[in-house]
């Protein structure tokens, strides 16, 4: 369909048993762009983001990530372990609860991956460790361990974790709902600065002004279709459809925070 | 009143070591080995294929609902019959207690690792581990130490198990007590001796586990 895209789903289909969780979704994701997911829980918004990394494997469809492509059709063979493990080493993941490893130090969680998967030298992997958590502002906690860290400090070393694998794409699910108010910032400072550098995302996010600061395009998302997409700040400033009237209405009357991304 | 003499004890020490030694060095091997037939059960349990699931399963079942005592024998006397190869009182020992430890070991360990939260794995994936770097990496080093308490736990019963070993006439500390007891017609000074030295062994293990059970605790 579009060979400059980097992230490219055609027809995906998902279903948890009876349930259809994902019907019929498209999407491409330019290269360096950011596209940003929204909608009301259950919506499939989640489940769409690890269709992307396979983490969840679809019913039907067909994904691509950068020269990696799978399809899932009646016919064609699933793909096998390590097929899929090469896949989602090249795409980073971020996750609502940060799911660091609790037995590694901060500098050990980045460095595991790139040692383990792609068998980098020790020495090489911790220099490319600690200077991506100086990157995001944690040089003084390298040796820490995850439960001596607030949560917006595991959530950034969880965003140098996944970074260390150097991946094509950057994943976020709600990466700062599970946080306090007053941590939020230096989280989103961070996906900024990332977005800023060039890296394609897709966040999936409650925080409709850094949508529309960050984010190049946006979906809204109900029920496991698409019902809305376009430039996020068209999309948030005078949506067309009527459900994306409301859910964005339910926004402002609860008072969103303002946009103040940290520079 | 019945005169106490622990006094001709002494001219059995040699006898008393030697089954001493065997006692150690079949707990040393059916824990060993048992942690070994534990952790792969575990793994097939944990499997994604029905067949090492079902295998696992049938391993566990069999030897968590069969007494002991009639493994050993089992091992034995039917085993031999059945396959045409002879087996030594010794392995059929070990085989035994450590196939019954096992199945202990096993649904420990496997509950270890079911313990851990999800999130875990999703992350290791999301990495691009495989499954089995993840659970080697990520989820057994977790797992491990929660299991910890239980693991030394059951091999304090190992540890117990192998007095049943002298009904094969394999000379462990109990056997040796049968010896010295028939030899010098005192078998309430050996006997008693007998359970003082079981005890002497495995009194300090129990207070290590209840330390570490503590620690756990405390630790999240
Ligand atoms: N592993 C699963 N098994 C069964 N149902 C699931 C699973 N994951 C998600 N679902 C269901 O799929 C729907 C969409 O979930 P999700 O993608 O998490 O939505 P969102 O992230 O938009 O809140 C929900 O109804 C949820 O209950
Ligand atoms: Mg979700």
């Amino acid at each position: 369909m579009d060979p400059q895209a980097k992230i490219e789903i055609t027809a995906l289909r998902k279903q948890f048993g009876s349930l259809v969780v994902l019907k019929d979704i498209n999407l491409t994701v330019a290269p360096g762009s950011v596209v940003a997911l929204i909608g009301p829980s259950g919506s499939g918004k989640s489940t769409l983001l690890r269709c992307i990394n396979l983490l969840v494997t679809p019913e039907g469809g067909r994904v691509r990530v950068g020269k990696d492509v799978f399809s899932f059709d009646a016919d064609t063979k699933l793909p096998g372990v390590r097929q899929l493990a090469q896949f989602r080493a090249n795409t980073g993941m971020v996750f609502q609860h940060f799911n660091l490893f609790p037995h590694m130090t901060a500098l050990g969680n980045v460095m595991e991956a790139p040692v383990t998967v792609r068998r980098k030298p020790k020495a090489e992997a911790r220099q490319h460790a600690l200077a991506l958590l100086a990157k995001v502002g944690l040089a003084d906690k390298v040796n820490e361990y995850p439960s001596r860290l607030s949560g917006g400090q595991k959530q950034r070393v969880a965003i140098a974790r996944a970074l260390a694998m150097e991946p094509e794409v950057m994943l976020f699910d709600e990466a700062t709902s599970a946080l306090d108010p007053e941590l939020v910032g230096e989280v989103l400072a961070v996906m900024q600065q990332l977005a800023a550098e060039g890296m394609t995302m897709v966040i999936v996010t409650h925080e409709i002004a850094f949508a529309r600061e960050v984010a190049d395009r946006l979906i809204f998302m109900r029920d496991g279709v698409v019902v809305e997409e376009g430039p996020a700040r068209q999309v948030i400033d005078s949506p067309r459809e009527a459900a994306t009237q409301a859910f964005l209405s339910h926004f402002h009357r609860a008072g969103a925070p303002a946009a103040t991304p940290p520079a | 009143m019945y005169q106490w003499d622990f006094s001709f004890l002494w001219s059995y020490r040699w006898l008393f070591f030697q089954g001493l030694g065997v006692t150690v060095g079949f707990t040393v091997a059916i824990v060993v080995l048992g942690l070994v037939a534990g952790l792969v059960s575990a793994l097939a349990n944990l499997s994604r294929f029905g067949l090492p699931r079902w295998l696992a399963l049938s391993y566990i079942e069999v030897f968590r609902c069969t007494p002991v005592l009639v493994q050993l024998v089992w091992f034995y006397y039917a085993l031999p019959v059945l396959s045409g190869i002879e087996i030594s009182a010794v392995s059929a020992s070990i085989l035994a207690l450590s196939l019954y430890g096992g199945s202990f070991y096993s649904e420990i360990i496997r509950g270890g690792i079911v313990s851990i939260d999800p999130g875990q794995n999703e992350a290791a994936a999301a990495l691009g581990m495989t499954p089995g770097q993840a659970m080697r990496r990520i989820i057994l080093p977790q797992a491990l130490k929660r299991m910890v308490p239980a693991l030394m736990n059951q091999s304090i019963i190992q540890f117990k198990n192998t007095s049943l070993v002298s009904v094969l006439a394999v000379p462990d500390l109990l056997y040796q007590g049968q010896v010295a007891a028939h030899d010098s017609y005192r078998p309430l000074e050996v006997y008693s001796a007998v359970a003082v030295a079981y005890f002497v062994l495995l009194f300090p293990l129990t207070a290590i586990v209840r330390q570490g059970e503590k620690k756990l605790a405390t630790s999240d």
